[in-house]
């Protein structure tokens, strides 16, 4: 267990040290823009004269050397205040706080569904190479890869919600149904449905590829051979012996694709107007809100940082070779 | 005495003959040709990627109806006359969109991969040659990279210096190379230790000789077909940011041509479906070329 | 003379290629009786591992197939067993070893629990008793502290303490015949001479009878009773232990024993020049109507490569396939 502390530590610090560079670019993104906060505020509000100015730059500290803003920055983003919206003049932690969770919901909802599907459909494809479910995936994965996850978003839509209306074609929930009921939970299931089918076949065709590899990978090593070996049945071979260690890479992989994955949520978010982090940091874009656009880049690069590291470290707590220290 | 008497067993080559089999010995790049055009989806993808090429970089000499023009009645279905694959909510002609469309798309697909392609291979060979601090320092930032979301930083490079090809080409490139950094530092590591290297540099050839002539060409294989992966992706990157509007509104492409008519596709279901094909058609066949690469240079890996 | 434990009669499997059927092992007769110690020698690729395959059944059927023959063990022949019943017979009755103990077991388990998992699976007994026999078989393989170490999983142990637990494994459920293809060839030479003296002292307390799969003519000696001779997926020469070594009447089998000289070596004498036999095995799509060994053979004759020589006795449970020598035992010299 002294093993796995000693690493737990390591890649905590290095956690911590990946966050401290990102919140140092996001301060260097600020200055490199150009024109600066003053710039927007005064346009904003008209007739400056250089004094207003003067006192809107020592209001933001903007008359401090680089260092010490830096600093200042870096406090401010410890207590949680990652700046002030320009567009809705509300902090931006709260933006992203009200955010979150939509992302989340579709996010989440479609990893799930695609890693489950995914290793079903890589199991079952290894125990049958060269059949033509093995080809289906081979197909899938590169017709998934292929299709702009937006595009495809589109499709459905035109496909299922003008073609034959079956879904809504945007946003999360019907106006006017109360916010808790169970008709409003059930509303938002149907509004999610597109979204996530698209998101998720996206990681469908990934990891159904990546699981079939993993799995062929294993059911040749030399301790599948022994099982069969030892009169074992073909089942308790593939989902005892050779799944749990074909498990270990594609849980891993999916664990560090993080980043990869909220791109997808971005442009998702986009098509079906979901009202997420990723409508948020578009609308953002669109309207020049700094503040807004960096909080919401620092705290996904973060939430990525953190997320790689919990894999890191499961990852090190289920395979015992790591966990225990190796004699080879 | 139990000695067996060897001399029956001394080599009597000169009275037999020792049926040994040479098979043809074929250079490595004819093989993964050979290998490559037996590949069916391969080649299909490679005349898939020809006639695209055609359509983007000669047609638009032959059919030069500017695609910003308004040519026709807004919103009219593929098959109307003067639009023969209809026009958007403005009138364009979807048709000279996709022609001269195309052009922005591959461009800025082929040099973001380019760029990307150049700072990977740069960081991860030298990581994987030299090793040491170089590595780790080349590490940490490759890992620092790694956890900025891709798109969003894309999107947030291109915001701040004014859209154009080149600004979104560059933000393409700067956010994806780290794939490629890692290949090449796992290929340069791996080469690095076998045998031949250990040669090379017992007759004293400069690290960079041996970079250059000896780890590069073994890497060659992995890493175009990494470089092809790239180009997919950058095209859909592009295709990515065009659609939310944050490239260069003055070129005309099939990523802008999705997100412009976005809020009519239930009206006018061509005017987003055509492009995305298109977009697709393209990313499909360098897949299918890159994936037949893979397979040409490193059969034994290819599990189906 | 009782009957054979396992008696293996005409044997041809055959493997789909890319150049063509490829013929693995082709009229291969091999008894075998209780107790008894058996080497089967080759280069690589003549079949040896693929019998033991057949005899368990485990050749993987794309791209191979057993196409003819029989292996009865103890009269029922297993070739024509169901799948049901061949599972039960795998590490039950015929358990095996294979060569590289550092890969041959999951590294997800400990090495206690995949032992209790052979037990659960053919003795029916509880979880407890299981791994008190698990406990008892890793102590009768010679590792220290069995109750400790059967938590452990395989990376915490080297390489000859994982073949010992491989050993453990197939002998936990007192197997009448055990296989064991190359047990030591992924070891250190001293650890090689350990697993062999416990595979000794292990079949004399067990009476199981050991298939011993070599390339290692040292090792049939250090082990085997008696000796089947493969080149390319034929038995060439079959006898004692003892008899082949002084008189190999099969010129592949003078070869083989050529090779090492230290088999006959008299230590106070000259050293005797290193031979070779020249030449490859022959791919085995190509095998024609001869002796297979034909193309190397100092000796061949025009005959040789016609027609596949049929067994012929010299000896006392001493055959040999060859036209040199004629049915009578006189031959060629």
């Amino acid at each position: 267990m002294a093993n796995f502390a000693i690493i737990a530590v390591k890649r905590i610090i290095n956690a911590a040290v990946l966050i401290l560079a990102v919140v140092i670019l996001n301060f260097l993104l600020i200055h490199i823009a150009p024109g600066d906060i003053v710039d927007t505020i005064a346009g904003e509000m008209g007739g400056i004269t250089p004094e207003i100015i003067a006192e809107i730059r020592a209001e933001y500290g903007l008359d401090k050397p680089l260092y010490e803003q830096l600093a200042l920055y870096v406090l401010k983003i410890l207590q949680g205040d990652l700046g002030h919206s320009f567009f809705y003049d509300i902090p931006v932690a709260t933006l992203i706080w009200d955010a979150l969770p939509q992302t989340l919901l579709l996010v989440i909802t479609a990893l799930s569904l695609a890693l489950v599907i995914g290793t079903i459909f890589g199991v079952i494809a290894a125990r049958r190479p060269n059949s033509a479910f093995s080809h289906f995936i081979t197909v899938l994965a590169l017709v998934g890869f292929s299709a702009p996850v937006f595009w495809t978003g589109l499709m459905f839509l035109i496909a299922f919600a003008s073609f034959i209306p079956v879904f809504p074609p945007a946003g999360m929930a019907t106006p006017g149904l109360e916010p808790g009921s169970m008709d409003y939970y059930l509303d938002v299931l149907h509004h999610m449905v597109l979204p996530v089918v698209t998101l998720a076949l996206i990681y469908l065709a990934f990891y159904s590829r990546l699981s079939r590899a993993s799995m062929l990978d294993v059911l040749g090593s030399d301790y599948v051979r022994t099982a069969r070996a030892k009169g074992l049945s073909e089942r308790v071979v593939v989902y005892k012996h050779a799944l749990r260690n074909a498990l270990i890479p594609i849980v891993t992989i999916a664990g560090l694709q993080f980043a990869q994955i909220l791109s997808g949520a971005v442009l998702v978010e986009a098509v079906f107007t979901w009202p997420g982090l990723g409508t948020l940091a578009l609308e953002a874009i669109l309207r020049r809100d700094g503040p807004t656009i960096l909080g919401i880049l620092f705290f996904s690069a973060a939430v990525v940082v953190v997320f790689n590291l919990l894999t890191d470290l499961t990852y090190n707590l289920i395979d015992p070779r790591v966990r225990l220290g190796s004699k080879e | 005495m139990g000695v067996i008497d060897n001399s029956q067993n001394q080599v009597a080559s000169a009275s037999f003959e020792a049926e040994i089999e040479i098979s043809d010995i074929e250079h490595p790049l004819r093989e993964a040709a050979r290998m490559f055009v037996r590949n069916k989806a391969a080649v299909a993808g490679l005349i898939l990627l020809l006639g695209i090429l055609v359509l983007t970089l000669v047609m638009p000499f032959f059919y030069t109806i500017d695609p910003f023009d308004l040519v026709w009645a807004p919103l009219s279905p593929p098959g109307t006359e003067n639009a023969p694959f209809g026009t958007d909510y403005l009138g364009r002609d979807i048709l000279a969109g996709i022609v001269h469309g195309g052009g922005a798309t591959l461009a800025v697909g082929a040099s973001a991969a380019f760029l990307a392609v150049i700072i990977g291979l740069s960081v991860g060979s030298l990581a994987g040659y030299y090793g040491g601090w170089v590595d780790e320092v080349l590490m940490r930032i490759t890992e620092f990279f790694q956890v900025l979301p891709t798109l969003l930083f894309a999107m947030v490079i291109v915001a701040l210096f004014k859209p154009s090809v080149a600004t979104v080409a560059i933000a393409i490139g700067v956010v994806s190379w780290t794939a490629v950094a890692r290949l090449a530092r796992s290929e340069f590591l791996r080469i690095r230790s076998l045998d031949y290297i250990k040669a090379a540099r017992s007759i004293s050839s400069s690290d960079r000789r041996i970079i250059w002539f000896v780890i590069l060409p073994n890497a060659m294989p992995s890493l175009v077909v990494q470089a092809t992966l790239a180009v997919g992706g950058a095209i859909l990157f592009e295709a990515g940011l065009s659609f939310l509007g944050l490239a260069d509104p003055n070129v005309m492409s099939w990523g802008f041509m999705i997100g412009s008519s976005r809020d009519y596709l239930m009206d006018a279901w061509w005017t987003v479906t055509i492009p995305g094909i298109f977009i697709f058609l393209t990313v499909l066949a360098v897949s299918l070329i890159g994936d037949g690469l893979n397979d040409a240079t490193n059969p034994k890996l290819r599990e189906r | 003379m009782a009957d054979p434990l396992l008696e293996i009669e005409g044997l041809r499997v055959e493997f789909d290629t890319r150049d063509g059927v490829a013929t693995v092992i082709d009229g291969l007769d091999i008894s075998l009786h209780s107790g008894e110690i058996l080497g089967i020698v080759g280069e690589s690729g003549c079949g040896k591992t693929m019998t033991a395959l057949s005899i368990m059944r485990l050749v993987p059927v794309p791209p191979g197939r057993i196409a003819k023959g029989t292996i009865r063990l103890q009269g029922e022949d297993l070739l024509q067993a169901s799948e049901k019943r061949m599972r039960e017979v795998r590490g039950n009755a015929i358990s095996m070893i294979f060569q590289e103990p550092m890969t041959s077991l999951n590294p997800v388990f400990s090495v206690g629990d995949q032992i209790v998992e052979t037990i659960l699976l053919h003795e029916g007994c509880s979880k407890r008793e299981a791994w008190r026999r698990a406990v008892e078989m890793l102590d009768a393989v010679g590792i220290a502290v069995p109750e400790v170490r059967a938590h452990e999983y395989p990376h915490q142990m080297s390489g000859g303490m994982r073949q010992r637990v491989m050993i453990a494994m197939a002998l936990a459920c007192e197997p009448r015949l055990l296989i064991a293809d190359e047990p030591t060839t992924a070891l250190d030479v001293t650890v090689q001479a350990q697993i062999f003296d416990l595979l000794k002292d292990l079949q004399e307390k067990t009476g199981a009878a050991i298939v011993l799969i070599t390339h290692d003519m040292g090792a049939i000696l250090e082990m085997a009773q008696r000796v089947v001779v493969m080149y390319a997926g034929r038995k060439v020469e079959e006898g004692p232990v003892d008899e082949i070594l002084t008189n190999p009447r099969h010129p592949y089998t003078s070869g083989l024993i050529g090779c090492v000289p230290h088999l006959n070596a008299d230590l106070s004498g000259e050293r005797l020049p290193l031979t070779e036999i020249p030449g490859v095995v022959p791919p085995l799509t190509k095998l024609g109507q001869g002796c297979p060994f034909a193309p190397r053979c100092v000796k061949a004759l025009e005959k040789c490569r016609l027609e596949m020589p049929p067994q012929s006795v010299v000896g006392e449970g001493h055959r040999v396939s060859c036209w040199l020598i004629e049915n009578d035992g006189s031959g060629y010299e």
